[in-house]
């Protein structure tokens, strides 16, 4: 990354550097056809050369791209990986999900904030740093995780944040810190039809040209497979009715957004599987009548990028991908969006408006994405790994993968398996494997609680382990989180409730404003100020938001609270301070500040007792 | 079929590609909401206008009429999720009726008063927004904005003029305005825009006309919003056509 940093807003208009920053913002918006609809790859792509969007770099691109200028703001204030501010030459995030929680990131973030003499969310005043945590980066299996400049960094350890420092404070360039820091691995440690699938690129794009569209729809509706991003949507209903659908181009989505706190199975398809994922894309464009697919990858999983276009590349020159692929007539073509940290992007029509350059808000549905998707056309959104099984369903027909799994799930599902495990990783299991054969598999003894399907779906207890995983039983994305009978599961419960109220996309009031009344009771009890009756809140919440939100996300974001509060009863009421209603506002910590202007800190400038009068007032605080 | 469909027991017509709030409206059947405005396309997020469709819950504004449905409107499970979300709209923004210029024309409050609102509730969030005066004409308190979005809509489909956006993600969504310096007296925004009327609450106010009508003799201190409103809105749905 080159970064000017600080001086850039002292820039002035008309300077020699000013009309450097000009010509740069100029090829880059020449190399996207100044077409808006790439906004979010554009204010990428500046960012990387500018350190941050300026407001008159934000102006320029608006006027380049011909859009209001407030709207090109909106996009850029949207996405958590940009910046509207100075953060500094090394923007260091660190991977907040539970399970790096788990694995002790706070230490090493206060460690590294420490030594480089800042406070979290802030420039160090240099103007070379910033460091700040982040919602789950993918890495569960191998953390503490952290983002250096957009560059994942696995496996830390304090002594990995103390050469750290010492690279920043050298001015040391991310991409010259040791190699071995950047390193992923894949942790696969059961295989079954996917994992080992044993065939060559292109194998199973051949065999489904040999079926044609209309035979290659009948395996997959006689596979009865299920979509794999959560809602298990039949995969043949889906691609029949957007090829049903009238329109001047039909496209496919790949989503490889993979934002579920806890799941990284899609990772590693795209790492090490990708030519049966574009495979599956180009199979899913043959089904469809599309030409033309995307792919949607989250911006945690950057790394990727330059390798998965090369791959592209290599594939076009095959005959595997483009025009006339293998020489049978049919053309299509993929292209690489990298999102920008926003979990809603995962949700397809939020991912199809990110696409378009938008924030990532849900569209009001119907219409769906099968007959209005990207730009109005038809689309379908899949997720990496049902791509992938469409994949091996063309070579091995539908009949071979509904003997696997259970009537209602057919096939096998990749779980992603971290926390508290002797082996952390992916495991490809037939559906019906039950949560206890899970746990058997990587190594978890004494086990107190299992998250099923990430931040957004149940927690299980130990008597319910014998439960099956399968879209009938115990559904899942392939989240699996485990916790071991010394975890605080209230922990757990207020990690969730940050990461909900910092992703919510702000569009509908239950989930905007619900999130962040969640976040704050939990907080409350954290501080020692709860009651029973802020529990009884968060029942409140949870019967509004489910049903009255717009979206999945505000419409799951509470079940695993509510879980955890009918399971695990006594980690929430350990936390009450009284049995009656107390106030959020503790007037003695309010008067801090003016303790701390006066340099007093004797017995007269502390209140003594709790002046609970001053109920329902709440100091405004930071945001999560 | 017959085009019509039953709100609340009672049978309310419908024409074909009208929504739920609309035939409702048309018939002088008021739906609580706030985002929805009947010369706008439907935005769908205030949630206001939730009602149950066969036992689901969907928002009015956005859901095609169909005849048949049986939609549940002003029962005291709704008006209890309703008043829950207008507290959430009260303690999220800075709220201070008495000494607002919009009190007795604010849709938020006279909303709150239909549901029986008493109090908001929940902690306040008591959010930092500046107010923006810059404009000759208009002044800008967004510490009452619902982000309804109705000004940008309007401003977009009607003025021409894309003035106004929502920024930001979540709780930190804001509203800005199209300029550089983020002032509206660097925008091409004027008094007579159709956005300088929309406004339900009390953000964007014309200056030197405050309180030219006594508190007390305001439209909603006259009459409650469920009578208000359809009046209104009925004339305006039957004009539409
Ligand atoms: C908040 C939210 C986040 C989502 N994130 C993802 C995701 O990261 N990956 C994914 O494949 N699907 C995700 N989904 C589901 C998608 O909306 C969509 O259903 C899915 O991509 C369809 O693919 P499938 O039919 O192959 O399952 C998410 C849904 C919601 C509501
Ligand atoms: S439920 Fe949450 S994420 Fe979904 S539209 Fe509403 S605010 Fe956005
Ligand atoms: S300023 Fe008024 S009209 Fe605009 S979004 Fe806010 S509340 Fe709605
Ligand atoms: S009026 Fe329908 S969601 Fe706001
Ligand atoms: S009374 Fe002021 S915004 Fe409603």
């Amino acid at each position: 990354m080159v970064i000017k940093s600080m001086h850039d807003s002292l820039r002035i208009p008309g300077s020699q550097e000013d009309s450097v920053a000009a010509a740069k913002i100029a090829t880059i918006l020449d190399r996207h056809a100044r077409d808006g609809t790439r906004l979010v790859q554009i204010l990428r792509e500046v960012q990387d050369a500018e350190g941050w969007l300026s407001p008159a770099t934000l102006s320029a691109i608006a006027e380049g791209i011909g859009w209001p200028r407030a709207q090109v703001e909106s996009t850029a204030n949207f996405y958590s990986f940009f910046h509207t501010r100075p953060l500094g030459e090394y923007r260091i995030l660190f991977s907040d999900n539970i399970t790096d929680r788990m694995l002790g990131n706070q230490d090493l973030m206060r460690s590294l904030c420490q030594k480089l003499w800042l406070e979290p969310g802030h420039m160090s005043e240099d103007g070379l740093v910033s460091v700040d945590a982040t919602s789950c980066t993918g890495m569960c299996d191998q953390g503490p995780a952290l983002l250096a400049n957009y560059r994942t960094i696995t496996r830390l350890t304090p002594e990995r944040i103390d050469e750290m420092a010492h690279l920043i404070r050298r001015r040391v360039p991310v991409g010259d810190w040791p190699s071995d820091w950047f390193h992923v691995e894949d942790n696969i440690r059961r295989r079954d039809a996917l994992l080992d699938h044993g065939l060559a690129p292109g194998e199973a794009l051949a065999a489904a040209l040999d079926r044609g569209p209309a035979g290659l729809l009948g395996e997959i509706e006689r596979s009865a497979l299920r979509g794999r991003g959560g809602a298990g949507f039949g995969s043949d209903i889906k691609w029949r009715s957007c090829r049903d659908a009238w329109g001047d181009a039909h496209y496919v989505i790949c989503n490889a957004d993979e934002g579920e706190p806890g799941t990284f199975k899609d990772r590693v398809l795209l790492s090490s599987y990708f030519d049966m994922v574009v495979d599956g894309m180009c199979i899913a464009g043959f089904a469809i009548g599309a030409s033309k697919g995307f792919i949607y990858l989250r911006g945690e999983y950057r790394y990727l990028l330059d390798r998965l276009e090369t791959r592209l590349a290599q594939r076009r020159e095959a005959g595997l991908l483009g025009r006339n692929i293998l020489g049978r007539g049919f053309s299509f073509d993929i292209e690489i969006h990298l999102g920008a940290g926003a979990y809603i992007c995962g949700e397809e029509s939020a991912l199809i408006e990110s696409l378009e350059g938008k924030p990532g808000k849900p569209r009001i549905r119907p219409p769906f994405p099968v007959t209005h998707g990207y730009l109005a056309q038809p689309t379908t959104v899949n997720n990496v790994e049902t791509l992938a099984l469409a994949a091996l369903i063309a070579v091995k027909g539908g009949e071979w993968f509904r003997g696997i799994g259970t009537a209602y799930s057919t096939g096998t599902k990749l779980l992603s398996v971290s926390g508290d495990v002797a082996r952390p990783g992916i495991y490809e299991f037939p559906f019906g494997v039950t949560v206890a054969e899970v746990l058997e598999a990587a190594g978890a003894p004494d086990t107190q609680a299992v998250t099923t399907a990430g931040a957004a779906g149940s927690c299980l207890s130990a008597d319910e382990f014998g439960r099956h995983i399968a879209f009938e039983d115990v559904p899942t994305g392939g989240s699996i989180m485990v916790f071991d009978r010394s975890r605080d599961m209230f922990e757990v419960a207020r990690n969730f409730a940050h990461f909900f109220a910092h992703e919510s996309c702000g569009f509908c009031t239950p989930c905007r404003v619900g999130t962040a009344v969640n976040a704050r009771l939990l907080d409350k009890l954290a501080n020692d100020h709860g009651s029973p009756y802020d529990l009884d809140e968060m029942e409140k919440m949870h019967r509004l938001m489910q049903g009255a939100s717009h979206c999945g996300l505000g419409n799951t974001a509470t079940i695993a609270l509510r879980d955890m509060l009918a399971k695990f009863r006594p980690a929430f009421d350990r936390r009450l301070h009284s049995p009656d209603y107390e106030p959020g506002f503790d007037l003695d910590a309010a008067l801090s500040q003016a303790r701390q202007m006066t340099g007093r800190d004797d017995p007269g400038a502390h209140l003594t007792d709790n002046l609970s009068a001053h109920a329902g007032e709440t100091p405004s605080e930071a945001q999560p | 079929m017959n085009n019509s469909f039953l709100l609340d027991g009672e049978d309310v017509p419908f024409i074909p590609g009208q929504t739920v709030m609309q035939a409702a409206a048309a018939a002088g059947k008021y739906i609580p909401h706030l985002c929805w405005h009947p010369d706008f396309t439907a935005h769908g997020s205030c949630k206001l206008c939730t009602v149950k469709i066969g036992g689901r819950f969907a928002t009015a504004c956005t859901t095609r009429a169909a005849a048949g449905q049986e939609v549940d409107n002003r029962t005291e499970e709704l008006t209890a999720k309703r008043r829950t979300l207008l507290q959430l709209l009260f303690v999220e923004g800075n709220h201070f009726c008495p000494s607002c210029e919009k009190s007795g024309n604010c849709v938020l409050q006279a909303t709150a008063y239909e549901m029986g609102m008493l109090s908001p509730h929940f902690d306040h969030f008591y959010p930092d927004r500046a107010v923006d005066a810059s404009h000759p004409d208009v002044l800008l308190d967004f510490n009452r904005c619902i982000m309804c979005e109705l000004c940008v809509r309007a401003s977009r489909e009607v003025d021409g003029k894309d003035v106004f956006a929502l920024s930001g993600r979540g709780a930190k969504s804001h509203l800005i305005v199209n300029s550089e310096t983020g002032r509206l007296a660097d925008t091409d925004f004027a008094v007579t825009d159709r956005a300088a009327e929309v406004c339900p609450v009390g953000v964007i106010l014309k200056k030197r006309v405050g309180f030219a009508v006594p508190i007390g003799q305001r439209d909603y201190d006259e009459k409650p919003i469920s009578e208000k409103a359809v009046g209104k809105v009925a004339d305006g749905v039957k004009e539409a056509g």
